[in-house]
Order: C-alpha cells, then structure tokens, then sequence
C-alpha cells in the first residue's frame, strides 16, 4: 500500500533557511544543505525547499543549493518559488530536484502547465495553490499571497490538474502560520475533486493535525515546517504517532540498512 | 567504469551522486562511444515513453545499447529506463521499445487511486522466488517489503512473469522490478530511496566488479 507521506518545507531566502531552526548538533543552522541532510537522516518521505528570495536575478543561489542538496541527500527534492518559465523549470531539474512548484506563473500563464508536464513529464510539476476563504468560497491568491485573483479554487484545481500537474500543493492562507491545523474543508473538496495526489499544508501544529489532514482532509501527504524545525516532533514520532492512529506509514527502521 | 546515459531525459545527477557515496565510479555519457566502452550501463529517465525512445534513437543509442543487453553485460534501468525495455507503451502508441523484455506497458487506471502512483511503497519478492529461495542480487540484504519511492502513471506487464523480481500493490499488483541475468531494472527510484536505494546501488555496484572479474 502507498504510504501517506511526512514532508518538512524550508523557506530559503538568499541561500539561508529563514525560519528558525533548532536542530542540536548542527553546524550550520541557516544551512539548507546541512538541513536536508539531517532530515535524509530521520527518513523524511520528501523535502520541499521554497525559495523566496525576492530578487528573479538571484535565482543561481538556489541552483547552487539544490545541487549541492542532491549531491547529499537521496530523497525527493521539490523547490518552488519564482520559477516564471520552462528554462527556470529545466535548470532546477537539472541541478538536482525531482520536482518543481509553481504557483504565480501557473495562475498567469496556465498553459505552462500544459507545456511544462509535456516536456519534462507530469510527475515533476506541481502546482501550488494558495486559497483564502471568502463569503463565497475559497479564492486563490497569488504573489506569496499579496494579490486576490478572483479565482475560485476548486475550479482552479481541477482545470491545473487536466492540464497535466502531477500533484497539488494546496495552502490555507487562513490556516498557515496559526498552528490551529489543516483546513480541513479546504483540503477534503480538493482532494476529492483531483485525480492527482494533494498535499496539504498551512497549520500544522500537533501530530493531531497531521492525523486530521490525511483522514479527515483525505490529503496524500502533509507538509509541515515550524513543528519539525522546532523539534516539537521529529519525524519518527509523527510517523509513530499516525503508525498507531491505523494511517499508512513508512515505517522508519525498515530502511535502516 | 559504470556509464549513466544521458539523453537529456531527467535528472541524472542524483544517480550519479548515489553510485559515488557508495563508492563507485559513474560517469555521465552522452555519445556512442562512451556507451560501447562501458562496463556497465544505467538508464534512468522521465518523460514520456515515445519521446525518450526518440531522443535514444537520434543519439544512436539504440544498438550499444541491445548489444550491451545481449552480451550480459550489467545493465540497470531506472523508472522510464524499465518500460523502455518493453515491446510497447499504452503511453506512446505506434513507438516501439527496446523489446528486450517482451511485454507492454500500462496506465493506471484513474478511480479511486490517484495517478501518478506517487510516494512510498513496498516491494515484495515474488511469491514464486520466495518458496525456492531464488533471491535478486541487486534486493541482497534488503528485507523482504522494503519501502522504495516510485513516481510514475505507467507499469510493465511482461510476459514471461520469471523476470519479475519485485513486486508492488497500487490497484493492481504490478512488476516494479525485473531481472535477468546482469539486467536488472526497477520502477521506483533507488537513488531517491534513502538507505534502502543506497544498498540497492551499492548490490549493483558488486553486480559490476563480479563481472568486471568474470570477464578478465
């Protein structure tokens, strides 16, 4: 059976981890490569670096990271954040990554989609959607979430997934950053409405949540950031913690070799 | 020397990197040459099953790569680098494979399981390997049902089910590794799948020095 996966998230600004990391023992602590190793290290299922660097021209920094990431760590890498165009896409599969996140320029441009899953395949596209509740739904917000675009996210969903996206990274905008849990409404009308796999992410703040957003969100996969860099869980005891719940899990000494 | 075939077809650094941490020399090839002066040969590759047959046909890869094969010479194919060993895609109607491994290529059936089959997922050894002990050399040390990560929409369904060395449940229990002598080919990724995938690269690695010495 599939396992339901535990992936942790970096925000990466200039080549530095932003949010706070406490990870004990580690040299370099805003270093995204050292990071992705330690969580290779407790068997995260996947690691997703967003680069918000603000600067397009700044965009070789987090080529040099992801290559120096895939040279260390054997997991799968996505990274999303400012790609806008095929040759940004074919650069950072090339430097290391398995799968690329886009989210403005999809908005902007959906043939993107279309164009990118055609050329590179659509198991490494991922489109990620950032949702805000409104008096008449969800709507998706573009820019890192700065500008409404008075689209209605399940319908942006479905129409990302015909286009050819291999996978959902879908964000409550009202949840992120609360630690309250995944929107779960959110989550489960998405989840239902693809035939892609959907991450749910924004408000992971307990393993509850964790549990919550694979079941009752019907998510193929979590993603959280503050809990795991904190080191209010590790990897292990969430996936312990589901393991015990009944949710499939990769158990973590099998891979122990 | 181990060659990784590049065909502009994915990302071949990650296998690269993987074969060096276990200590074994892979260079990248994207010329003929380097192919026929291989000891072994990796085929790894993403995209859809047409274009990568196109892309090793133009490249003139198509006949070092079947002699290689047809000589035992160790052969490992990664995801796309195992369909492509297949008669024929549902993927890529009217492209031939390499048809080494004679058999076809399916989708997965949308419904109540997502496609792309997309994460973490066991292998089991066949049930036929299991009751007379018969056990692949690259799976050495490697528990039965091992979680290996797989992305792909498409899986092989070969004919002669005695080259099945591994197999997966999403729907349907499908072939996710084949082998016959010092061809070896897997759907998921072992470089991507942290310890496991390295014993894996580390078991072919072995696979290259026996033959390496059986043939001096």
């Amino acid at each position: 059976m599939l396992a339901k996966r535990i992936i942790p998230c970096l925000d990466v600004k200039d080549g530095r981890v932003v949010k706070g990391i406490n990870f004990v023992g580690l040299r370099d602590a805003g270093d995204p490569v050292e990071i992705a190793q330690r969580y290779d290290k407790e068997q995260a299922d996947e690691l997703v670096f967003l680069d918000i660097t603000a600067s397009y021209e700044k965009r070789g920094i987090m080529l040099s990271v992801v290559s120096r990431t895939a040279e260390k760590a054997f997991m799968p890498l996505t990274v999303g954040g400012g790609i806008r165009k095929i040759e940004d896409i074919r650069e950072l599969l090339r430097a290391g990554a398995d799968k690329i996140s886009i989210n403005t320029a999809a908005v902007s441009d959906p043939d993107l989609i279309a164009r990118s899953s055609d050329r590179f395949g659509s198991q490494c596209i991922v489109v990620a959607i950032d949702a805000k509740r409104t008096a008449a739904g969800f709507e998706v917000f573009v820019h890192g979430g700065r500008t409404p675009t008075g689209i209605e996210a399940f319908e942006w969903a479905e129409r990302a997934n015909k286009l050819g996206a291999g996978e959902i990274l879908l964000t409550s905008m009202d949840y992120d950053g609360t630690q309250k849990g995944y929107d779960i409404e959110l989550t489960r009308a998405i989840a239902e409405r693809v035939s892609i796999p959907v991450i749910a992410s924004g408000g992971a703040g307990t393993l509850g949540h964790l549990y919550d957003g694979l079941i009752e969100g019907k998510a193929d996969a979590v993603l959280a950031a503050s809990i795991f860099h904190y080191q209010t869980y590790t990897i292990k005891q969430a996936k312990e913690y589901l393991k015990s719940r009944g949710v499939c899990v990769r158990d973590y000494e099998e891979v122990r070799i | 020397m181990i060659a990784i075939v590049d065909y502009q077809m994915g990302n071949l650094r990650s296998v690269q990197k993987a074969f060096e941490y276990k200590g074994c020399e892979a260079v990248i090839v994207d010329d003929v040459r380097g192919i026929r002066d291989a000891e072994a040969i990796v085929l790894p590759g993403v995209g859809a099953f047409g274009d990568c047959y196109r892309e090793l046909e133009t490249r003139g890869f198509i006949d070092p790569l079947l002699k290689h094969i047809s000589e035992g010479r160790p052969f490992l194919g990664i995801c796309l680098g195992l369909q492509l060993l297949l008669t024929s895609s549902e993927e890529s109607e009217g492209t031939s494979g390499l048809n080494v491994v004679p058999g076809h290529v399916k989708r997965f059936v949308d419904g109540e399981l997502k496609v792309p089959h997309m994460g973490w997922n066991r292998v089991r050894y066949p049930a036929a390997d299991r009751d007379n002990g018969r056990q692949c050399p690259l799976f050495e040390g490697i528990p039965d049902g091992t979680y290996f990560y797989f992305v792909h929409s498409y899986y092989v369904a070969p004919e002669d089910c005695s080259v099945v060395s591994g197999v997966t449940d999403y729907g349907v229990t499908f072939a996710s590794a084949v082998w016959r002598g010092n061809m070896f080919a897997t759907q998921f990724h072992p470089e991507k799948s942290q310890g496991a995938g390295l014993k894996l690269i580390e078991n072919f690695g072995k696979v290259v020095k026996n033959a390496a010495h059986a043939s001096v």
